[in-house]
């Protein structure tokens, strides 16, 4: 078949890329000890906030950006960036947030009116425009059940002994470069505290999104299930489109007690970048879940569809005994994005289990890299991991790499890799078609079926959102 | 003679720069069964990608008539929704691709482009499961995924289940009967025969004359070095069992 039709069934339309036509408070591009100062004022941060974010800092500087990943980009000059963004409008209650971000949102599909739900569901939302939380919708009732649901910002205000104790706890300031650049200048992201025995009530969600000129985004989410507790968090972004590159450096922690259960997802379609890979973000993200308690469960769901670049890592620390840890995840890479992305497992406590589903996608120019480690330490009897990573690709000019990585020190451990690499071939999509079907449905069909075993993770609403997505970005021709 | 539906007219086509068709040509009629028999490598299955319109094939000369219109150009689905069906020999696996589900895409493709209102998925299932049932296929082949870790049989009913649902009008069967055991040729052989109406045309591609003792032709082509060489009604069958292809003189 020829290469151009296939090319024009997978260069999917970015269909969010508007701009958020907003006044916006911005400071000028540069990092300094006075810009972070800036920051932590403006969040009416407590001084302990504002000196670990200098700490940060320092560690950073004395940091050197990676370049582990298999990824190929222009050098980042953080002086060029500007590290607060803010509309104008307060965010004090819905009749305060500008219309033109209520708009915005309900185009993005977001209801931030409690009275409109998603697909009849009942969703808690976090909006973030650029540096702040606009608009957080369903905290009084959730506050019933005892849950805590509020920005970061709120949350280092309101409840100073919780994020003191467990902010940096999973990933420390100076885990990594990004890591270390987001503990400095984070300005915002979620807080989510669910109480001892504790059942959320509904799915929590928050949505980023960039929308200023040459700013950058760096949330920090927080996720805290207390004993016996479930909560079940999904996370969604988008941004305009334009020539420049943006950096986008987010840290998420979650920590699971003894029984507790988080289930995270995210749909992830920040703006690409064109076919010729100018413009699209960068995204820098580290994200590790701790299961502190025995039985407790974390399980990171991931649909990547969008970024030029991305390097992110979901992992779980297994340190409860028995406690289980899961990583589904889809990253699709066209035009010419390019992704490093997988998972880490890190089992301590006996009887830990672990379970890594990856399927890359990658069409035309796209370049597609899983990176796994398994480890299993030394008092982890009993510990067992089960690995499948599986490649598919469209065309013959982009690329698939894996790089599984198993650290044991428990003879007793049992680790099962899988690995294929399969090109959607000639003979499937004749068949497809030889039934009638036309060419891109066919690509479509094949490409679901290959994602199959992760979206049947993802919550019900999310994963109607997850196909209808995974359409547009691989049949841009196709309504 | 009965009126001809597909009208193959010095067909010349190539696979991979070499040429395999040579001026092929051959005449399907309304309600008849033609076999095409011939030695490994004739071309029998590059002619059931041509017609298909399969990727690997470069038709070179020559045209495919059918309903009265040359389709050589066609997109392979535009021709399988005009009523060409192929029984593929190798049936393709598609991993995570429910059965059911795509059989039912497919079958409302085919009901959009002639009009009909679609299926719902209450009105596909209880036919499918009919035919399922009639062809001796077990009952979770309707919700496995498409032709993964299938048997040869159950490939092979598949794609006569396929064939039943969509309602064709010509049919190639592509050495339908290889890799079939008895049972599962009987299966095969009585579904094939159910869809004879006299208005629906049937192409049957084979190698050995075995299939032909469940499916009766009414006409046998010899295909031999790109070209049929011989047409005859069912008592060639004979002969060639006994003499084999090489006997087979040009006419």
């Amino acid at each position: 078949m020829a290469q151009e039709e296939l090319d024009k069934a997978v260069s999917g339309e970015y269909a969010l890329g508007f701009e958020i036509d907003i006044e916006e408070d911005k400071v000028p591009p540069g990092l300094n000890e006075e810009v972070i100062r800036f920051i932590s004022k403006k969040k009416e941060e407590p001084e302990w906030m504002t000196e670990l974010r200098l700490k940060a800092y320092h560690k950073w500087l004395e940091m050197e950006e990676p370049h582990w990943g298999h990824l190929e980009y222009e050098p980042i000059d953080y002086q060029s960036i500007s590290y607060y963004a803010a509309p104008k409008k307060g965010p004090e209650s819905l009749d305060e947030v500008d219309p033109k971000i209520l708009e915005a949102y309900n185009k993005l599909g977001i209801p931030l009116e409690e009275q409109k739900q998603l697909a009849g569901v009942k969703v808690a939302v976090d909006a973030v425009v650029d540096s702040v939380s606009v608009k957080t919708t369903y905290q009084e009732e959730l506050k019933q059940h005892g849950i805590i649901f509020c920005s970061i910002s709120e949350a280092i205000r309101d409840y100073p002994e919780l994020v003191k104790k467990y902010m940096f706890s999973v990933v420390p300031m100076n885990d990594n470069y990004f890591a270390a650049l987001n503990s400095a200048v984070f300005t915002d992201g979620t807080f989510v505290y669910i109480p001892k025995g504790v059942r959320c009530p509904m799915e929590l969600s928050t949505y980023f999104r960039i929308n200023a000129l040459n700013t950058g985004q760096f949330e920090r989410t927080l996720i805290v299930a207390d004993e016996g507790s479930y909560v079940s968090y999904n996370e969604g972004c988008s941004a305009p489109m334009r020539d420049e590159n943006q950096l986008h450096a987010a840290v998420v922690e979650l920590i699971a007690m003894k029984d507790a259960e988080i289930k995270y997802s995210t749909i992830q379609n920040w703006y690409p970048g064109d076919e010729e890979g100018k413009g699209g973000i960068y995204n820098f993200v580290t994200k590790r879940g701790l299961c502190e308690g025995e039985n407790s469960k974390i399980s990171w769901t991931q649909v990547e569809t969008g970024s030029a670049i991305t390097w992110k890592y979901p992992s779980c620390v297994l340190k409860g005994d028995n406690s289980v840890g899961e990583f589904y995840s889809v990253a699709v890479t066209t035009l010419a994005q390019q992704a490093d992305t997988g998972t880490k497992m890190i089992h301590l406590g006996k009887n830990t289990s672990s379970t890594i589903i990856s399927k890359g996608i990658s069409a035309m120019k796209g370049q597609n890299t899983y990176r796994g480690l398994v480890k299993i330490g030394a008092n982890a009897e009993g510990a067992r991991n089960y690995s499948e990573c599986d490649s598919l690709l469209i065309g013959d000019q982009c690329g698939a790499h894996t790089f599984p990585y198993l650290e044991s020190k428990d003879a007793h451990g049992q680790v099962e890799h899988e690995a294929t690499t399969t090109k959607i071939s000639d003979e499937q999509l004749f068949y497809l078609r030889q039934r009638g079907i036309t060419e891109e449905d066919a690509v479509s069909m094949i490409v679901h079926g290959f994602c199959k075993e992760v979206f049947s993770q993802l919550p019900m609403e999310y994963a109607v959102e997850a196909k209808a997505l995974l359409n547009l970005t691989l049949e841009g021709s196709v309504g | 003679m009965s009126r001809v539906v597909m009208d193959i007219d010095n067909l010349h086509a190539r696979i991979g720069g070499k040429e395999i068709l040579k001026g092929l040509n051959l005449q399907l009629e309304e309600g008849k069964v033609h076999a095409i028999m011939g030695p490994n490598g004739a071309g029998k299955s590059t002619l059931s990608k041509a017609i298909t319109g399969h990727y690997d094939i470069e038709v070179l000369d020559g045209e495919i008539r059918y309903k009265g219109q040359n389709i050589v150009d066609w997109e392979p689905e535009d021709r399988a929704l005009e009523g060409i069906f192929l029984s593929f020999q190798n049936p393709v696996e598609v991993p995570g691709v429910n059965n059911a589900y795509f059989l039912r895409t497919a079958v409302n493709a085919k009901r959009k482009h002639q009009g009909l209102p679609e299926l719902n998925a209450a009105e596909f299932l209880r036919e499918m499961k009919k035919l399922v049932q009639e062809l001796g296929m077990k009952p979770e082949m309707i919700s496995r995924s498409l032709n993964e870790g299938f048997s040869g049989g159950e490939k092979k009913r598949n794609e006569i289940l396929q064939m039943m649902m969509l309602q064709p009008d010509v049919i190639i069967l592509d050495e339908i009967d290889s890799g079939l055991d008895i049972d599962a040729l009987r299966a095969v052989s009585e579904g094939i025969n159910k869809m004879k109406d006299g208005k629906r045309s049937f192409l049957v591609i084979t190698h050995y004359s075995r299939i032909l003792d469940y499916i009766e032709p009414d006409y046998i082509h010899v295909l031999k070095d790109g070209k049929i060489i011989k047409t005859a009604g069912p008592e060639l069958v004979a002969e060639l069992e006994e003499k084999g292809y090489g006997a087979i003189e040009e006419a």
